[in-house]
């Protein structure tokens, strides 16, 4: 099923909730709304599911405009942060719930209960009540029932956020295997970039209830569009330093008190044309300590990692973080030199924060 | 170390444990003595002197100022009032009062009002259960004057006055339907009682789980029936139980509407008999011991249902420790 979203608003009273967004979302997609705590994205979900009426804008699932249609007409399963499991039903009522107020024939419940429990790996535990499982059965049992329906959109919203660390790492590879068996289109809210990437195949970023960037994880990843996302996309995340390009000799020098870096034609000449500052971002993976670096700075932290270690390093009085082997040790305190990788480093404008690579 | 000295040992760790366990809870006690000493000086002994005073002919017609001079009369107070002709009516008259005003307001009237007020905008919600709980708020005093002012004949009552106008007879409508009024009386108070506790009952419902239902497909009012009545289940019967053992106990509004009249004991109830007979006879002979004993078997009543119910209700369970969860 198509989800179209068009000049959304949403206000509570004189808060915004989300305002103008626009997406559209196709079959069988996978798209996550990513964002910090109120940017808007749960209210755009609890939208689409009809728990909230739009202020203003067109929702469309197919070519049905579903503004007004209620929510038990959508055809839509949700998985809740919470689970949302109801406490006193057992796991074999909360998962047929659905069924039930379909009106589904009593055997054709059982069989079709008893075959998406055995899909989500908990078909032994169709007798207990929510209260007798774990966090990460529940959330089995939540996405059986939001399934068992056949829904024509799933809804997620943060759905691992109150699992432990290496449960979530499970249950993000099988949720997605799942979307993709199934096809069924899936909007999926989280605050949690790394989810984001691994599971999504587009991603909406949203910030203060507006809508950011609509891209592929490689594209938001390797061509941000805005200052906020290159910061939010990531981890750990883009440095940023204001610097000024110049054109020189035919090369590009960006400058920040005794920090100068060439850089190539190809990303030099746009922040060239600028009057005065501008952004400069680099990732911490294309920065590295090497002896033929030609800037000099000295660790102020190490923090390791265990694969890596993440060091931040000052030059004059700016601060990078930057990744390196474990295999040297670096200290505090240490003198190293630096080699930015110019390739990749990308320019924003100070004022709109928009991308003066990448337009919009 | 011999058999016997280890022996006298451990006693003496055992009796210093004791000790120390004591010291330990002497803070929780210390923090019950006060709700403690209420009960005890308000109820327990209250309770005491009225189990005594039943089987004492204590009245004020032998009533002297030596009290050691009250006879004990066994149980002859409770065999009168087993042969009393009115003590059945009386009997009736309450189950009623308690079931239909416990039924229709206390617990039903409640229950929809709750689930009005939280289902609309939530600021009207509040405004609408601020009214209700008026009658509550209302001396009792001045809220049955109220009533009696709405309902009493032309030129006085305010209803009255359409009759008036129209030319009708005017009655006095407290009298002529007395007990649909002191249901109804009675119930507006006790309303605000159950609304309150079901209204933070649901309340308290995670709003992710009202929105999984309608997610789920139902409509409002199937959640209200498979989600959110199951989850205030608890509220409910305690609403119920409290209700009932309240009502059994109250007279005041009815004494004041009433005063189990019009007639004879058209709408006594077993509480306001207790009082009538010990402490407001008619002809100024308060019988004490004998209202004692309507006053005691009221308590045993009481008591029996209060178990009653718990069993039924299998209270126990509903209030089982929840689990901790692991993941």
């Amino acid at each position: 099923m198509k989800v179209t979203i068009d000049n959304l608003t949403k206000k509570f009273g004189d808060v915004v909730g989300v305002e103008d967004l626009t997406l559209h979302i196709d079959d069988g997609e996978f798209v996550a709304f990513l964002g910090p705590s109120g940017c808007g994205k749960t209210t755009t979900l609890l939208t689409l599911a009809g728990i909230y009426k739009p202020t203003a804008g067109v929702i469309s699932f197919g070519e049905r405009i579903v503004n007004q249609v209620q929510p038990k007409d959508r055809n839509i399963g949700m998985v809740f942060q919470s689970y949302a499991l109801y406490p006193h039903m057992t796991v074999f009522q909360n998962i047929a719930y659905p069924l039930k107020l379909k009106r589904v024939a009593k055997n054709i419940q059982h069989e079709r209960v008893q075959q998406v429990a055995n899909v989500m790996g908990i078909g032994n535990l169709l007798d207990r009540r929510p209260g007798q499982l774990s966090g990460g059965q529940q959330q089995r049992v939540a996405l059986g029932r939001a399934l068992v329906k056949e829904p024509d959109v799933l809804l997620f919203d943060e759905p691992l956020s109150n699992l432990d660390a290496r449960l979530r790492l499970t249950m993000r590879g099988e949720i997605k295997h799942l979307q993709k068996d199934l096809g069924i289109t899936s909007i999926y809210v989280t605050h949690d970039q790394v989810e984001a990437m691994t599971m999504a195949d587009r991603i909406a970023v949203m910030m203060g209830g507006h809508l950011q960037a609509f891209d592929s994880p490689d594209e938001l990843y390797s061509r941000p569009k805005t200052q906020f996302v290159a910061g939010f996309v990531g981890n750990p995340p883009m440095n940023f330093v204001s610097v000024d390009v110049s054109r020189s000799n035919g090369a590009f020098i960006a400058q920040a008190d005794s920090l100068r870096l060439e850089i190539g034609q190809e990303r030099g000449e746009a922040p060239a044309g600028y009057d005065g500052a501008v952004v400069m971002g680099i990732r911490p993976e294309d920065i590295q300590i090497s002896g033929a670096g030609d800037i000099a700075g000295e660790i102020f932290i190490v923090e390791p990692l265990g694969r890596e270690d993440l060091i931040d390093v000052r030059v004059g009085q700016h601060s990078f973080l930057l990744l390196a082997s474990t295999e040297t040790q670096y200290q505090t305190g240490e003198q190293v030199k630096l080699r930015f990788d110019m390739e990749k480093v990308q320019f924003f404008d100070p004022q709109t924060e928009k991308s003066i690579l990448w337009q919009q | 170390m011999s058999a016997s000295q280890f022996a006298s040992a451990s006693q003496v760790q055992a009796k210093r444990s004791r000790r120390n366990a004591l010291r330990s809870y002497l803070g929780a006690y210390g923090f019950m003595a006060p709700a403690g000493v209420l009960v005890v000086i308000f109820f327990l002994i209250p309770v005491a002197i009225i189990l005594y005073l039943s089987v004492t002919n204590l009245a004020s017609s032998n009533f002297t100022s030596d009290l050691a001079k009250m006879e004990y009369i066994g149980l002859r107070n409770y065999e009168t009032l087993l042969n009393d002709q009115f003590a059945r009516k009386i009997f009736f008259n309450t189950i009623f009062y308690v079931l239909f005003t416990l039924s229709i307001f206390n617990v039903s009237l409640a229950l929809i009002v709750s689930l009005l007020t939280t289902h609309i905008d939530r600021g009207a919600g509040f405004v609408f259960r601020a009214l209700w709980i008026l009658p509550r708020i209302t001396s009792p005093v001045v809220y049955i004057l109220i009533w009696k002012r709405m309902m009493a004949e032309a030129p006085f009552g305010i209803l009255n006055q359409f009759n008036d106008w129209l030319g009708t007879p005017t009655y006095n409508y407290i009298a002529t339907n007395p007990w649909v009024f002191v249901v109804v009386v009675n119930g507006f108070i006790g309303l605000s009682f159950g609304m309150i506790i079901f209204t933070s009952a649901i309340e308290s419902i995670p709003k992710d789980l009202l929105n999984a239902s309608l997610v789920d497909g139902s409509s409002k009012l199937q959640r209200i029936r498979y989600v959110i009545l199951p989850l205030i289940r608890w509220p409910l019967l305690f609403v119920f139980t409290y209700q009932t053992l309240s009502l059994l106990t109250s007279f005041v509004e009815i004494q004041l509407l009433t005063d189990g009249g019009p007639g004879l004991y058209r709408t006594e109830v077993w509480s306001l008999t207790a009082y009538h007979r010990a402490l407001s006879n008619y002809f100024g002979n308060a019988q004490w011991g004998y209202g004692s004993a309507f006053a005691v078997l009221l308590v045993l009543i009481g008591v029996v249902l209060a178990v009653i119910y718990m069993r039924v209700f299998r209270f126990d369970e509903l209030v089982a420790e929840p689990r901790v969860e692991t993941l």
